[in-house]
């Protein structure tokens, strides 16, 4: 299983690229094989702004749908809007081009509630 | 709920790569390739299923006919030996107890239930036995390989003398395919022309194998369960548990069609009779989503402000590429072409009722 070393997970099945106190979020390589087919996502508007835990969009695959929960506060400062006619890119790419949003952090302390990849490898056995 | 039960075919899924799931206490593949590609294979080119979890309870005796016509809203009378029907089992109060098909042989019949059904079927068929009938539950002996699709004829052909082009809907035969002693059934979950397969479970691996290298050429994939449930979807085959459970009876679920309220009598038939004197309450429809959504099993359906209803089954379909759904609506609203709105978990979506099929 895919899981690279660069990023922070969570037991949610989320992946983070911390860049200073800008956050990318995704869902992971495991995330996208247990929904499935990704047929489209409902993404936040650029500038909403999220307590960490908040849902901030659904995946609808084909099988079931599934939450998009913001694992750290903050804005977000943007969507990847390729993702609106092109949502397979998370089934293709989840690590890459399948990322989702950028959130700009209100506290860089939640980062240390994260999950280094090893310990995600852990979580999905 | 007992330990969770494998398919003789769970090695060849997990070899191929399948996605397993517990399911209706069976561990069954989900998926293979992905859902929408398999979906597709199917109504392209063709499709194999294992879906031995299927229960199949064995009906002999003198008085079976009787018996099985009192259990059931179908005709059993009407089934000559080597034809199959599609039924249901009802409640006294009418609400459904189960679908299933019943085979009629020359000198006994075979009911095909659902998985998670069969305990609860097994025990109610038992408790409205009567005298000279004898039933037997045979669910742990037979495996059920289906194949589905427009080159499912071709494949299969290429493994046994007797033609199956010349096999009706619901016709099915005894005899050998692939080398081995089975029923060859023409009936399917998928609405593309196929074959439901029983054999005996140690044969299963073996006939799976010829399959697949018989419809090399078409290029046969496995199909899981995850694709079943769209493609009868597109085809608004009821699924219980979804569509159609005790809280609901045949009629307004679109099934009078196989519930023969003249045959004589049958558990539910009073109450059946007098609700259809009534007026159904309620009407299972299609519907198609015009906004971007997918509807999901008990969303709920509204007319501008009123709730009309709810959702049984939904999912995108592959082969429209949009939005598919089946509900329960108020009867006034049933017409094709009514505007309804869909609640989905974070807006209201626009939809439409449309006539089935979807596809």
């Amino acid at each position: 299983m895919n899981v690279p070393k660069n990023l922070k997970y969570t037991r949610d099945h989320e992946w983070i690229l911390v860049e200073d106190d800008i956050v990318t979020i995704g869902i992971t390589d495991h995330a996208q094989g247990e929904l499935g087919d990704i047929i489209f996502i409902e993404l936040p508007e650029e500038g909403d702004t999220f307590e960490k835990g908040e849902s901030i969009g659904t995946i609808e695959a084909v099988k079931t749908v599934a939450d998009l929960f913001t694992p750290v506060s903050g804005e977000i400062i943007e969507i990847n809007e390729d993702l609106e006619d092109a949502s397979e890119k998370i089934n293709n790419d989840a690590f890459g081009e399948g990322w989702i949003v950028k959130i700009k952090l209100s506290t860089s302390s939640e980062l240390d509630e994260l999950l280094t990849a090893e310990e995600y490898e852990k979580v999905i056995g | 709920m007992s330990e969770v039960k494998k398919t003789s075919l769970f090695d060849v899924h997990q070899k191929a790569g399948a996605k397993i799931i517990p399911f209706a206490g069976y561990l069954m593949p989900v998926q293979y390739s992905g859902i929408v590609d398999e979906h597709k294979k199917v109504r392209q080119n063709v499709g194999i299923f294992d879906v031995s979890h299927m229960g199949e309870f064995r009906v002999t005796g003198r008085n079976a006919e009787a018996f099985l016509d009192r259990l059931t809203v179908n005709d059993v009378k009407k089934l000559v030996p080597g034809k199959a029907h599609y039924t249901i089992m009802c409640y006294p109060d009418g609400g459904i107890v189960d679908d299933l098909l019943i085979y009629k042989f020359e000198d006994h019949f075979m009911m095909v239930v659902n998985a998670s059904n069969i305990e609860k079927d097994y025990n109610w068929a038992k408790e409205n036995i009567i005298d000279g009938v004898k039933i037997q539950n045979e669910s742990d002996d037979w495996a059920l390989i289906a194949v589905q699709g427009p080159n499912a004829i071709q494949t299969l052909q290429k493994l046994t003398k007797y033609n199956l082009n010349d096999m009706k809907q619901f016709d099915f035969i005894e005899g050998d395919l692939a080398g081995k002693k089975m029923i060859i059934s023409a009936t399917g979950y998928t609405g593309e022309k196929g074959f439901e397969l029983y054999l005996k479970q140690e044969n299963a691996t073996h006939v799976w194998q010829e399959i697949m290298k018989a419809g090399e050429e078409f290029e046969i994939s496995p199909i899981g369960l995850g694709a079943r449930d769209t493609l009868r979807m597109e085809k608004k085959y009821s699924l219980y548990g979804n569509d159609i459970d005790k809280t609901t009876n045949p009629l307004e679920a679109g099934l009078g069609w196989i519930t023969k309220l003249d045959k004589g009598d049958f558990i539910g038939k009073d109450i059946l009779v007098k609700i259809k004197e009534e007026g159904l309450k309620r009407r299972l429809i299609t519907f198609k989503m015009i906004d971007k959504g997918i509807p999901r099993h008990n969303y709920k359906i509204f007319k501008d402000e009123e709730e009309i209803g709810y959702v049984t089954s939904g999912t995108h379909s592959p082969i429209l590429d949009y939005g598919i759904g089946i509900g329960y609506v108020a009867s006034k609203y049933r017409k094709s072409g009514t505007d309804i709105v869909i609640e989905s978990r974070r807006k209201k979506l626009k939809a439409q009722i449309v006539k089935p099929p979807f596809v």
